[in-house]
């Protein structure tokens, strides 16, 4: 397992975020961590990410665990945040360049990396651009690239396709989809968007902060006796399950 | 982290801090115009009305412009440093401090090249406004241009901590003009920037104690005395101090367990 989640428990001063959430990432496929606006998602990302500290529980990362690990250690997980996090008045190239540095790679190998990912991003011809003049879209696949510089073990997507159009969503979704059998990548995927969900995915519902349902897209329809996902998602994240 | 790693981040961030600066030429002009108005402007409707006995560094009676310049100089980057912070607020509500945060850095190396970064910056403005100052009759000795270089890096790395111990306690950007009114006015005005402390304290002791606490105004002096190529160890001392708790209380502000950050996430 890539990612080792147990009892995470997290409040803030006046509320509870997550309660007692304990799942795993396997290396090479998409877990979708789906829950409505509020569930705990982000919250949970920012304790993997070491951006909050980790209350109650364990994170083990390749079996490591984020408390004890080194800053180097950071080095395993990419991240793509909900809100863009590139500076809009550098250049593709620039933005990729400073995260490289950030990451401590050689001029040599970061340049490399930095091709090969707009590259395989379909964003080689726009890498003297700045990225403010760049859709939705194509910013969008920029923070894909930074963060696979990385060549990161574990890739946190927190709503990656938030106010994209629906072409460009279903092309993001294939492509993740893809890169975490071909680069073996464990992929966790917040969102409350389950047409995002692929049959094969590993899916957790998130619901109020605790774990509402989880398996395949398969099993959690069974189980909800639905005749379909989003009713299925729809019931479990509102407590109205008859 | 290797001495590699570490030069290849600091040269990044440096790196992203100057194409920033000199893509955004509005804030270039902005940190120059500002002294130079107060220079133009306002020294020259006030030099007649204030007259100073000779203190040190000067050897003599200097004009008004002469003697607030180091007070400008420290006022570019007293607003440099709250730019730089207002940048960390911006840029965690944007996400890209995340990013930096979430990077195989230590937390306080981070913040160590954001402080020199925009230390650096306000060197370059600093550097601009005193090719300017001529213009008025304000002139350094040369070995002041050099001697001061090394004082300017220490007040732009404190106006830099200050800005980012502000930057780890202010939530929402809407809550940064209130540190305009609560912090950059103050510093200022209580601070031997504009008049010499012997004279805040003929008008009033308990103003001049407050004068004298300010960092702001061990920062200006220290400037002063660099720019005639003199030494002042009670400023630098102070300096050094300041620092070193600001510069502790950022890496506090920043340790997400310690709290402060935690505060605006999830």
């Amino acid at each position: 397992m890539v990612l080792s989640i147990s009892n995470v428990s997290h409040a803030y001063v006046r509320q509870k975020a997550i309660h007692n959430v304990s799942f795993d990432v396997p290396s090479g496929g998409v877990t979708m961590l789906l829950g409505p606006n509020g569930a705990g998602k982000t919250t949970l990302f920012s304790l993997i990410a070491r951006l909050l500290a980790l209350q109650h529980g364990r994170i083990l990362i390749e079996g490591q665990s984020i408390e004890t690990a080194s800053a180097g250690e950071a080095r395993k997980v990419g991240i793509v945040f909900q809100q863009p996090a590139i500076d809009l008045d550098l250049s593709v190239r620039q933005n990729l360049r400073y995260f490289g540095r950030l990451l401590g790679l050689a001029s040599g190998e970061r340049e490399r990396r930095l091709q090969d990912e707009l590259s395989r991003l379909g964003l080689a011809d726009r890498a003297g651009e700045k990225v403010r003049v760049l859709n939705g879209g194509h910013r969008r696949r920029v923070e894909i690239a930074r963060a696979l510089m990385a060549k990161p073990s574990l890739l946190l997507l927190d709503e990656p396709t938030v106010g994209l159009d629906p072409a460009t969503r279903r092309l993001l979704v294939n492509f993740l989809h893809s890169l975490a059998k071909e680069d073996r990548i464990g992929i966790l995927w917040a969102t409350h968007l389950v047409d995002e969900v692929w049959p094969e995915d590993q899916v957790i519902v998130l619901a109020k902060g605790k774990i509402a349902a989880r398996g395949t897209p398969q099993q959690i329809l069974a189980h909800s006796k639905r005749d379909h996902f989003g009713a299925a998602f729809e019931a479990l994240t509102t407590g109205d399950e008859q | 982290m290797t001495a590699g790693h570490a030069l290849r981040a600091l040269h990044g961030v440096l790196t992203r801090e100057l194409l920033r600066f000199v893509q955004q030429r509005a804030r270039f002009f902005a940190a120059l115009v500002r002294p130079l108005i107060w220079l133009f402007v306002f020294a020259a409707g006030f030099r007649a009305a204030l007259g100073f006995s000779i203190i040190a560094p000067y050897e003599t009676y200097v004009p008004y412009e002469v003697y607030i310049t180091p007070g400008l100089v420290a006022m570019i980057q007293l607003f440099n440093g709250m730019q730089s912070s207002l940048s960390m607020v911006y840029d965690r509500e944007m996400g890209s401090m995340r990013v930096l945060l979430t990077s195989p850095l230590p937390r306080w190396y981070i913040l160590f090249c954001k402080l020199l970064s925009s230390t650096l910056v306000s060197l370059l403005q600093v550097y601009c406004f005193l090719a300017i100052t001529p213009l008025v009759g304000v002139k350094f000795p040369l070995a002041g241009y050099f001697a001061a270089a090394p004082a300017l890096v220490l007040t732009g790395m404190l106006m830099g901590a200050i800005g980012l111990f502000l930057s780890s306690l202010i939530r929402q950007l809407e809550n940064f003009a209130g540190v305009m009114n609560f912090v950059i006015f103050p510093m200022f005005f209580l601070s031997s920037a504009l008049y010499p402390l012997w004279k805040m304290q003929e008008s009033n002791d308990l103003l001049y104690y407050l004068c004298s606490l300010n960092p702001f105004t061990h920062a200006v002096e220290l400037i002063r005395f660099g720019l005639y190529a003199k030494w002042n160890g009670q400023a630098l001392g102070w300096v050094m101090l300041s620092l070193v708790v600001f510069s502790g209380l950022s890496v506090i502000g920043y340790d997400s367990r310690r709290g402060l950050i935690r505060r605006h996430t999830g």
